[in-house]
């Protein structure tokens, strides 16, 4: 650490004036909060853009036939859309903005162990967002494989696919650096006293999810690159034509999207572990097994891409092993959901917007993770692969997973990011008015794809014309919610109450700075004792 | 930082492995020419093994580093043995 005499100790990050001025003020910043708001600000962007192709989606399936666009563009929606939804906002989602802007004062550490690096992984990702934007911008025809880019459509369509896989390519390597950057920091920049079981646990499923960042992505990037030498030279690598294998390019792809489920969801449960002991004002319960529980996810998550595999011509052998693998990840995440809820038993509740959103996203993620079982058992999944119930399960894990708690977390640590409260009442109305547009919206696709409508169609038979309508109210109930919850949090940014250092009785570190916190986070890095801990209430 | 140990690689070694690498690149050109049969990506797989194992003790000073970075390395090692023979299990039943 450089000597920081020149960087008065009163001023808040949001304040401080540096060398530059304005917007370079934070896009040369390389403390980490100032970062964090970079990625949050491009993430709401990129999310703005992704919820829109999502309601054209709903809007043509409100009635079967054409309605407001055909097949063909169809295609490209659903392919920009989970481009956009997945590598841009989930992946970097929870780590990029919450983990920026928490894991070093959680830790007691006055930035990352590499602040440059850190703001260079965000000038990639805005590269990578560019570069798939341009995809669908410029070239004959927007991406339209879907955002698995499946061999062999993926080298045989004539769209333009090169930009969107690159783009995918460099959105890894900002994640890649980020993951690098999180596990350093996290092994060498605790607080002293702060052991490995003293860490609280958002920086321990960071930490996790780092692993898999660092070890599970250049997989994709390297089958990426070869889907690409397969369409420009023809390498034969996946072309069955020139003696290539399309299953491979499943493996290769799902070897780094299954672990990447697991870069999603486990901080969205490290974020969810800290709203849960402060709103109970509890000690969490079973803290070991929950960071066990994270290891284990985070490891044998490694072992069960196959699943998204079975209806491929995969070898009977290679099934059964990745469904009993599967059934197994289950365990580990169960375990988790039985920590949360002994946590609150006897705890002293506090019905406040986090907490709300924590419980939501305990009941989402368990029909998610319940669905899940249902496509991890062969004999099922044979019947409702590729329909609508994998949208359903899905949308429940990553949306309901990842995305309720990412509200979680904007509602818990709003106060300490931004130095101001929110109006409490509206960010109540919106959360409610939210929740039941999402379960309008994806749960008739339980029901849709168990009747055997299909995933990825712009059109549909009458029979499933009634529960279509009920999904497609329900997205514009959802977005009307998004929009309350949005607008109220922008404007008590702006203009809410002046929040105090530490409005929900916190035990973390982070709750022991001013807030906004100051550029340096701490005068004096804090020292843990043999007593201290994260939860002790 | 301060307590750590500096260790003085002499060039003569970074040359011998450097010499090591072409050659095991080379090997690994020349054997595609030998009819393998299934056996032919085991063979690319153990080329570049040794070679990442070169590089990585001596080149990125694993030789010299602290036990624990040792296991985490071995530890990456052994999950991507286990995601390889995993692959497998499909190739070879199929
Ligand atoms: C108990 C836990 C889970 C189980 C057993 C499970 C199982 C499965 C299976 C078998 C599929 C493939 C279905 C098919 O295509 O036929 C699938 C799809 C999917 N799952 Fe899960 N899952 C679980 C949790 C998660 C989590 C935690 C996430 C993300 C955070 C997630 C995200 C996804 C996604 C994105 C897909 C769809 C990919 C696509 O084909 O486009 N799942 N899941
Ligand atoms: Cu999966």
């Amino acid at each position: 650490m450089q000597a920081s005499s020149q960087i008065p100790h009163d001023v808040s990050y949001l304040d401080y004036k540096g060398k530059y001025k304005g917007l370079l003020a934070w896009i040369l910043s390389t403390d980490h909060k100032r970062i964090a708001l970079l990625y949050m600000f491009s993430i709401m962007t990129m999310f703005f853009v992704g919820v829109c192709l999502g309601l054209a989606m709903k809007l043509e399936l409100i009635a079967p036939g054409k309605t407001i666009m055909g097949a063909q563009d169809y295609n490209a929606v659903f392919t920009v859309h989970g481009v956009i939804m997945i590598f841009m906002i989930v992946i970097p989602g929870l780590p990029a903005v919450f983990g920026n802007f928490l894991l070093p004062l959680m830790i007691g550490a006055k930035d990352v162990a590499f602040p440059k690096l850190n703001l260079f992984s965000w000038y990639l990702y805005i590269a990578g967002a560019i570069l798939v934007i341009s995809s669908v911008l410029f070239g004959d025809g927007s991406p339209d494989t879907g955002w698995t880019f499946y061999a062999p459509y993926s080298f045989r369509t004539g769209t333009n696919m090169l930009p969107a896989i690159f783009g995918a390519f460099v959105l890894g390597f900002s994640s890649i650096l980020t993951g690098l950057n999180f596990i350093v920091t996290i092994h060498r920049l605790r607080a002293p006293g702060m052991t490995w079981t003293k860490m609280p646990l958002f920086p321990w499923t960071l930490y996790g999810t780092a692993w898999i960042q660092l070890l599970a992505t250049p997989v994709v990037g390297i089958t990426l690159v070869l889907v690409s030498l397969e369409r420009i030279f023809g390498i034969g690598v996946f072309d069955p034509a020139l003696g290539g294998d399309p299953i491979l390019y499943q493996h290769l792809f799902w070897i780094y999207s299954h672990p990447a489920v697991y870069i999603m969801i486990l901080p969205a449960m490290g974020a969810i572990s800290e709203v849960i002991p402060t709103f109970s004002q509890k000690h969490v319960f079973g803290y070991k097994a929950i960071v066990a529980s994270t290891l284990a996810i985070a490891f044998v998550g490694y072992f069960v891409w196959g699943h998204h595999m079975f209806t491929s011509g995969m070898s009977g052998t290679a099934q059964y092993t990745f469904s009993i693998l599967t059934f197994l990840v289950a365990i580990p995440s169960a375990i988790k959901v039985f920590n949360w809820i002994s946590t609150m038993y006897k705890g002293s509740i506090a019905l406040e917007t986090p907490f709300f959103w924590a419980m939501s996203f305990i009941f989402v993620f368990m029909i998610g993770g319940l669905s899940g079982l249902v496509l991890g058992a062969l004999a099922t999944d044979v019947y409702v692969h590729d329909t609508a119930f994998v949208v359903a399960h899905f949308h429940f894990i990553v949306f309901g997973g990842v995305g309720f708690s990412f509200f979680a977390a904007i509602h818990y640590w709003f106060p300490k990011m931004f130095g101001r409260m929110y109006d409490k009442t509206w960010a109540n109305v919106g959360w409610i008015v939210f929740f039941i547009g999402f379960l309008a919206l994806y749960t008739p696709m339980f029901y849709l794809g168990m009747q055997g409508m299909p995933r990825r169609y712009y059109d549909y038979l009458e029979q499933f014309h009634s529960a279509n309508i009920l999904s497609t109210l329900g997205s514009w109930v959802m977005t009307f919610g998004l929009a309350i919850i949005v607008i109220n949090l922008f404007r008590s940014a702006k203009s809410g109450a002046i929040a105090p250092e530490n409005p929900w009785n916190g035990k973390t570190l982070e709750w022991t700075v001013p807030s906004p916190p100051p550029v340096e986070n701490f005068d004096d890095i804090p020292v843990y004792g043999e007593k201290d801990g994260p939860y002790e209430y | 930082m301060q307590n750590e140990k500096h260790h003085i690689v002499p060039y003569s070694t970074y040359i011998i492995i450097l010499a090591a690498l072409v050659l095991f690149t080379f090997l690994s050109i020349e054997v595609t020419g030998i009819e393998l049969g299934g056996l032919t990506v085991a063979a690319a797989l153990i080329f570049a093994s040794l070679k990442s194992y070169l590089v990585l003790t001596y080149f990125m000073h694993l030789k010299f580093d602290k036990p624990y970075i040792r296991i985490m390395v071995g530890f990456v090692i052994l999950v991507f043995l286990a995601v390889i023979i995993i692959t497998f299990i499909d190739y070879f039943f199929r």
